[in-house]
């Protein structure tokens, strides 16, 4: 199964990166870990992201749109870094999270999300919904 | 160990008392990360994959009792392995004690495997990885047969159980369980070692690895048999083999091309079969639903293959060959050129009946149908082909696309007689029935 973990944000990791030596001491930790990652087989993407005063929001409300620029505030509900990670079950992919060197400072979060399979869908995508969907893709594919 | 007490083997705590007690899954979780390390450690030491298997597992009985106390240590596999060791260790003093005096060999047996925490770390913290590959050189070993070393890396490197082995296969339990047996037995026989070749002894033996790999990644994504098109869980276990060798062999173009290829081929799982479950051949299947995140691994395996001079690799470029489908935003911007190219070269390195054939596709797309059914036509008494559906199913594509329909409706009929896939034959006999309009 494919799972995304999430960094959680901090307010340490929304101030941007942390000076040089610390970062070179995280750097060397979490490219251990990650090197663990690749040699496991488990690791499929992976990417940092810059603090979320670089970011920007679209907020969707009926017909309107606005754009709200960052920084945005309650840091631990901002994401400061993701993997994609190829595991057999979400016990798998917790002992792995574990392992994983403290990505903060302070205290902080991983969070680890399945993503939906064909199989989740079950019994309620009928062969007739699976078409309609599939001819809709079609559409939008321009095919 | 017997067959029965080797299909017995996962089931050595109850599933069911296990998968309630979340300290025990997590335990279990940590010890299946780590269980193809450990068990590629301990062949090394006994030269004995039963042994090692037996070890292995009683490391894990003594970290089921020992770690819900004090925590899931540092690193783990350090602690499983001096486990087992220990537990190697005593069962030899053991044996020994009987004939000789315990101080003299106890210290014989600590010289022999080095028990400080030191030497530990060292020995345990395996950063080359060598303890897996060893076992993955071992399981491959050209000494067995192909399904044998299938099944045997599947369960020592894959983790899978015999019964789930002997489904994925389409076979059952005692059988699969028999070959994993006679595998091991070959393996102990020949007096295998569980190192990693070096020089020329590693590229004379990488093939038979990759050749495993690739084979059970095509047990499901091909599925010869049966009455489902594809079975993801084999493709799975093999893209994660061959990122375990990408990830500990970085510098083998060939390791690369084979990841790229599988990364590529199997970006393509969701859309190979439609709704109603039957095959979508490549040209017609709905691009929006190729998995774009393995398309890029794949084109970042093969550009990496490919900088280290591994261009003209079989699996290298075949690879290439799946990277101009996967580049194509549709099936008509394909460029079928570069392809019958690629094909040329494939068929220089790795001449096969298969291969001409598709290079007679492919030439029949670059060049038209009539360049198709030249090619075809000199390969079509090749004894590895008389019973090959996908060539009647080319040479009716080829005479339809020629506008000679009769003839294309018996070659589409002849091909659907010979394959053994339910959802390849309806593709077939529909096309078939296609002629007539």
């Amino acid at each position: 199964m494919r799972v995304m973990v999430f960094v959680k944000a901090t307010d340490d990791s929304e101030q941007g990166l942390p000076p040089t030596e610390e970062m070179t001491e995280m750097f060397e930790a979490m490219g251990k870990f990650n090197e663990e990652l690749v040699n496991a087989g488990v690791m499929v993407a992976g990417d940092g992201l810059k603090p979320s005063s670089f970011g920007k929001r679209i907020h969707f409300d009926g017909a309107n749109r606005t754009v709200i620029d960052g920084p945005f505030a309650e840091a631990r509900e901002l994401v400061a870094g993701y993997w994609i990670w190829e595991v057999k079950d979400m016990d798998e992919a917790v002992a792995w999270a574990k392992r994983c060197p403290n990505p903060m400072r302070g205290p902080s979060d991983l969070e680890i999300r399945p993503f939906y399979e064909m199989e989740d869908f079950g019994d309620a995508v009928t062969p007739e919904i699976a078409a309609h969907e599939q001819g809709l893709r079609d559409r939008l594919a321009g095919e | 160990m017997s067959a029965a007490r080797l299909a017995l083997a996962p089931a050595f705590a109850d599933k069911a008392r296990m998968a309630a007690d979340p300290t025990h899954r997590a335990i279990e979780a940590v010890f299946r990360i780590e269980r193809a390390r450990l068990i590629g450690a301990l062949a090394r030491m006994t030269r004995d994959l039963d042994r090692a298997e037996e070890l292995a597992q009683e490391a894990l009985l003594i970290a089921l009792t020992e770690w819900p106390k004090g925590g899931v240590p540092d690193n783990p596999g350090a602690w499983l392995t001096a486990a087992a060791k220990r537990r190697l260790i005593d069962g030899a003093r053991h044996r020994s004690m009987r004939e000789r005096k315990h101080a003299q060999i106890a210290r014989e047996l600590d010289a022999k495997y080095d028990m400080s925490a030191e030497a530990l770390e060292a020995a345990l913290d395996d950063p080359l990885g060598d303890e897996l590959l060893g076992l993955i050189f071992a399981a491959c070993h050209p000494v067995i047969t192909s399904e044998a070393r299938a099944a045997l890396t599947l369960r020592l490197v894959g983790g899978l159980t015999v019964e789930e082995i002997a489904r994925a296969f389409l076979s059952n339990e005692a059988a699969i369980a028999a070959r994993i047996t006679r595998a091991k037995k070959a393996i102990g026989k020949a007096g295998v070692a569980f190192e990693v070749p070096r020089g020329a002894e590693l590229n004379a033996r990488l093939p038979s690895v990759l050749e495993i790999v690739y084979l059970v990644f095509n047990e499901g994504y091909a599925a010869t048999t049966g009455a489902s098109l594809v079975r993801p869980p084999l493709c799975a276990e093999a893209q994660r083999l061959g990122r375990i060798l990408a990830g500990l062999m970085p510098e083998q173009p060939e390791v690369l091309g084979l990841l790229a290829l599988m990364e590529i081929q199997a970006s393509r799982l969701a859309a190979r079969s439609g709704p109603d479950g039957r095959f979508v051949p490549l040209t017609e299947q709905n691009r929006a639903r190729w998995d774009q995140l393995l398309i890029r691994r794949g084109l970042n395996a093969l550009d990496r293959a490919e900088a280290l001079g591994g261009s003209d690799g079989p699996y290298a470029l075949q690879a290439a060959l799946a990277a101009c489908h996967a580049r194509a935003r549709t099936a008509e911007a394909t460029d079928w050129r570069r392809i019958a190219g690629l094909y040329d070269r494939l068929g220089q390195v790795m001449p096969s009946p298969v291969v001409e054939l598709n290079r007679a596709v492919a030439h029949s797309m670059a060049f038209g149908p009539e360049a198709g059914l030249r090619l075809v036509d000199e390969i079509a008494d090749a004894a590895m082909l008389r019973n090959y559906a996908p060539l009647p199913a080319a040479r009716g594509d080829f005479l339809f696309r020629a506008g000679r329909h009769r003839e294309a409706r018996a070659a589409f009929e002849a091909a659907a007689a010979l394959t053994g896939n339910e959802r390849e034959r309806d593709f077939l006999l529909g096309r078939a029935a296609a002629c007539d309009g």
